[in-house]
């Protein structure tokens, strides 16, 4: 799913850097101080799915569990997987820093499009048909990454669309394992924590808002509110 | 590999704590962040097999100035040609032009072999050359370095916090992986084995949600106050204008000379 330095047109390098850095001006103004922290340990979470490996057939994959990313944060899923894919590409060297645009907006842009479309549908399901649900947006939110990856090489020039066909069809599998542990994960979620699926909205607010005591300077007071305010229209 | 994050360790560098920055490890983390992502860009932008090379071999040399453990890197490097390899080797067959040899009924182009090896040779130098500028530059010291040259302060918050709580997160995946084995679990290509997964996946989540829930009550309870103090002292020297102007003007100098070699054909 790594696209590597040198391999992209620069117009496709430069279309994608755009885009990352839009996603990410949007992801970080619904991302004030007080909920860094539980997105950074969620972002930390999902680099340790990227580390856990599952067996498909002789081989095995590491999960990749963008969709549930996308579930849980929100817009918030654009900076979170792009600290992922850039701590990724700096100290381990998988993909590289002048595709780090087209990778982010190729995992993150997905993740939270899906997101965004079941997140109403999995919250209001019984734990049944919300790991339906979950295994849907799980797996297509793997499609769609590898469509955009396809879309990506294909624009970089014509000896690459055998490639990105390969791609996509070489991913199907993955996709349905994806799905599979997705539907599994939200089933839990569920039952355990429900209010999960919402803490990127209210659930932070309002643990915030409890507090007895006025905690930070007026400064973030002030930034909270506001953004409540935004995530809920 | 999520050790590498553990206990704030420089890559690379685990065995020799405590001696001397290497020759490169000597520069600002700034200038040298900045001049890897330089040379990413212009690499990137060269077309000819030979400059590419070039450069390739910039960066080999590069190496022997760090004190990265030679072996590991190239595995690593290896590591990162394994994605790339099966592309790499359809792309003589895929790509039009002048027949060279066939294979199996399909035809390899010399166009699509040279474009193959350019793109393998470019994204060799990109990532040597950006594991030795950036070697013994420990997670944190990154942060730091991105917030000093003007990322959003919250996008390096959030990277501290992930950088921080990987290893927290691999060892508890791995207290609950030990639970499932000791319970009798394999992994195996079954619906069991993706189901477990997923309860384990999903429980993951939810004990990170309530350490995160925790970790903010203590930092509330420590009185934080919306931001965080960045305490490191980095200095630009001379010598860091100087590896910056001299860095700039060798790869400048490649890609000039690579632009002027194609009007020369």
């Amino acid at each position: 799913m790594h696209i590597v330095d040198g391999a992209l047109a620069p117009e496709v390098l430069i279309g994608g850097g755009v885009l990352a850095v839009a996603g990410l001006g949007l992801g970080l103004r619904k991302l004030p101080i007080d909920k860094i922290p539980a997105t950074g340990v969620l972002s930390a979470t999902f680099f340790v799915a990227s580390l856990i490996h599952v067996p498909v057939g002789p081989s095995s994959v590491h999960l990749i569990m963008s969709g549930l990313a996308g579930l849980v944060l929100g817009w918030t899923a654009f900076p979170a997987l792009f600290v992922g894919l850039l701590l990724q590409a700096v100290f381990f060297g998988f993909g590289g820093l002048t595709v780090l645009g087209v990778n982010t907006v190729n995992i993150a842009l997905p993740a939270v499009l899906i997101g965004l479309t079941f997140r109403g549908l999995v919250t209001r399901s019984s734990p049944t048909t919300a790991a339906i649900w979950g295994g849907i947006a799980g797996a297509s939110s793997i499609a769609v990454t590898t469509v955009f990856v396809a879309i990506s090489l294909g624009l970089s020039g014509e000896g690459f669309v055998a490639a990105a066909k390969l791609v996509f069809f070489a991913h199907i599998p993955i996709m349905i394992i994806e799905g599979l542990i997705s539907a599994a994960a939200i089933y839990l979620i569920c039952k355990v924590k429900p209010e999960l699926m919402r803490a990127s909205d209210s659930a932070y607010d309002r643990a915030y808002d409890d507090a007895p005591y006025p905690m930070t300077t007026g400064q973030t007071a002030q930034v909270t509110p506001a953004t409540s305010e935004a995530n809920n229209g | 590999m999520s050790h590498l994050f553990g206990h704030d360790q420089p890559l690379g560098v685990q065995a020799s704590g405590g001696t001397a920055p290497s020759f490169v490890g000597s520069f600002d983390p700034r200038v040298r962040v900045a001049t890897a992502g330089l040379f990413a860009v212009m690499v990137v932008a060269l077309h000819q097999v030979e400059f590419a090379f070039g450069a390739f071999l910039l960066a080999l040399g590069t190496v022997f100035l760090t004190d990265l453990p030679l072996r590991l890197t190239l595995k690593r490097m290896a590591a990162m040609d394994g994605f790339i390899i099966v592309m790499l080797v359809m792309l003589p067959f895929t790509t039009p032009g002048t027949p060279m040899f066939s294979l199996l009924g399909a035809d390899a182009s010399k166009e699509g072999l040279m474009h193959a090896v350019l793109i393998g040779v470019r994204a060799n130098a990109v990532v040597l050359m950006m594991l030795s500028l950036l070697s013994g530059l420990s997670p944190v010291a990154l942060g730091h370095t991105l917030y000093r040259l003007k990322c959003p302060a919250a996008l390096v918050h959030l990277m501290m916090f992930t950088v921080r709580y990987i290893s927290v997160l691999h060892d508890e995946y791995h207290r609950l992986r030990m639970a499932m084995k000791l319970r009798g679990f394999r992994a195996r290509n079954t619906f069991h084995t993706y189901r477990s997964i997923g309860y384990l996946f999903g429980m993951l989540l939810v004990r990170s949600l309530e350490r995160a829930e925790r970790v903010l009550e203590a930092m509330k309870c420590r009185g934080f106050s919306g931001h965080f103090p960045m305490i490191d002292h980095l200095e630009f020297k001379v010598r860091d204008g100087m590896l910056a102007v001299g860095f700039g003007v060798m790869i400048g100098a490649l890609v000039l000379l690579d632009r002027m070699y194609v009007f020369a054909y």
